[in-house]
């Protein structure tokens, strides 16, 4: 299990430093999920030296945004103060997102399976 | 007692605690809007708020926890790597998925908070809601939103999304594990990637590949919406 999260934290740590070094746009964790899934395709990483410990992680990845989602609470009087925009451009977007997505993966999935 | 509000252990305890039980009462009435991320914030938040004690004394506490974000999402890569052929196969529905999200997110987002009324710097906010942290705040930064309200709302989305993204697939025809983990993934970033993860393999690993791909293509697409827009 140890080695797994060294394996996670090196990534991490490679991406990070990427991202940093070269003012990326993407946060180097991100980077640092790139570059692992690379090493695990190329074989360079075995999947049974980190599979404990990603399943771990991703068992309580959930757990993890709590203290972020706390944070709102110090942002209560700027949402107050223009509620209405806010709340509602949040909200009906969130579940346009869904749809226009959603619709378009289904609709091209129809398109590829009538071409087998 | 100051001191021990002050520690980390109050901020790591409380988290755990709080999601624990959180979980289990999920567990217990499978009832979508008792979401434990959100039934675990809206509770910390009341207890901190009727107690007296800043945020900053839990977050001590609380920041460690965020820590084990960093990894999480270099895990993603197991459960991406187990389905790669699935994914490879569709790689064209997938990008294309999550570039329609990316633009109608951007356009639906501003163009409601602007009909609405709202002021400039509040709606230049609202444009990176569906992207992971770190990615929106950078945006933000660059056109010039208020990086807090951002960082707000993008755990509000994110909730949202995990509460009822599954059942609103559902309901708007959108069945296959794939296109919902898409759909979630690309609305509501990482915390809906957690509830997807919960409900299938699968669907979690799609929704994590779109955390990343949408935070590029938001990236990419908003400095040439401005072109047009501006």
């Amino acid at each position: 299990m140890l080695q797994g999260f060294v394996l996670l934290l090196l990534f991490q740590f490679v991406g990070e430093g990427l991202s940093a070094w070269f003012d990326l746009p993407m946060p180097g964790n991100v980077i640092g999920m790139a570059l692992l899934l690379l090493a695990l395709i190329c074989g360079w990483v075995k999947l049974e030296w980190l599979q404990e410990a990603a399943d771990l992680l991703l068992r309580y990845m959930a757990m993890f945004f709590v203290p972020a989602g706390v944070g709102v609470m110090l942002y209560f009087d700027l949402i107050s103060r223009e509620w209405l925009p806010i709340i509602a451009g949040t909200v009906i977007s969130t579940f346009v997102v869904m749809a226009v997505t959603g619709w378009t993966m289904k609709y091209l999935d129809q398109q590829e399976e009538s071409k087998e | 007692m100051n001191e021990l509000l002050s520690s980390p252990l109050f901020g790591i305890t409380l988290t755990l605690i709080a999601f624990r039980s959180a979980e289990w009462l999920y567990q217990r009435t499978r009832f979508i809007l008792f979401n434990p991320v959100a039934v675990a914030i809206i509770s910390i938040i009341l207890l901190l708020k009727s107690c007296d004690i800043p945020y900053a004394d839990y977050n001590n506490g609380g920041r460690m926890i965020l820590f084990l974000l960093g990894p999480a999402v270099v895990a993603l890569a197991v459960p991406l790597y187990q389905r790669r052929d699935q994914i490879l196969k569709r790689k064209l529905p997938i990008l294309l998925g999550i570039v329609a999200g990316a633009v109608s997110s951007i356009i639906s987002a501003a163009g409601i908070a602007w009909l609405l009324g709202g002021s400039h710097k509040v709606v230049l906010s609202l444009v990176p809601k569906s992207v992971t942290t770190p990615i929106a705040i950078g945006i933000t930064e660059k056109i010039g939103g208020i990086v807090s309200l951002t960082a707000a709302l993008v755990v509000l989305t994110g909730c949202l999304g995990a509460i009822c993204g599954p059942e609103f697939c559902r309901l708007i025809g959108v069945r296959s594990k794939a296109a919902m983990g898409l759909a979630v993934g690309t609305a509501a970033h990482g915390i809906g990637t957690a509830r997807m993860l919960g409900e299938d393999r699968f669907s979690g690993a799609i929704a994590g590949l779109a955390i990343g791909l949408n935070g590029l293509a938001t990236t990419l697409i908003v400095p040439f919406l401005w072109l047009f827009l501006g």
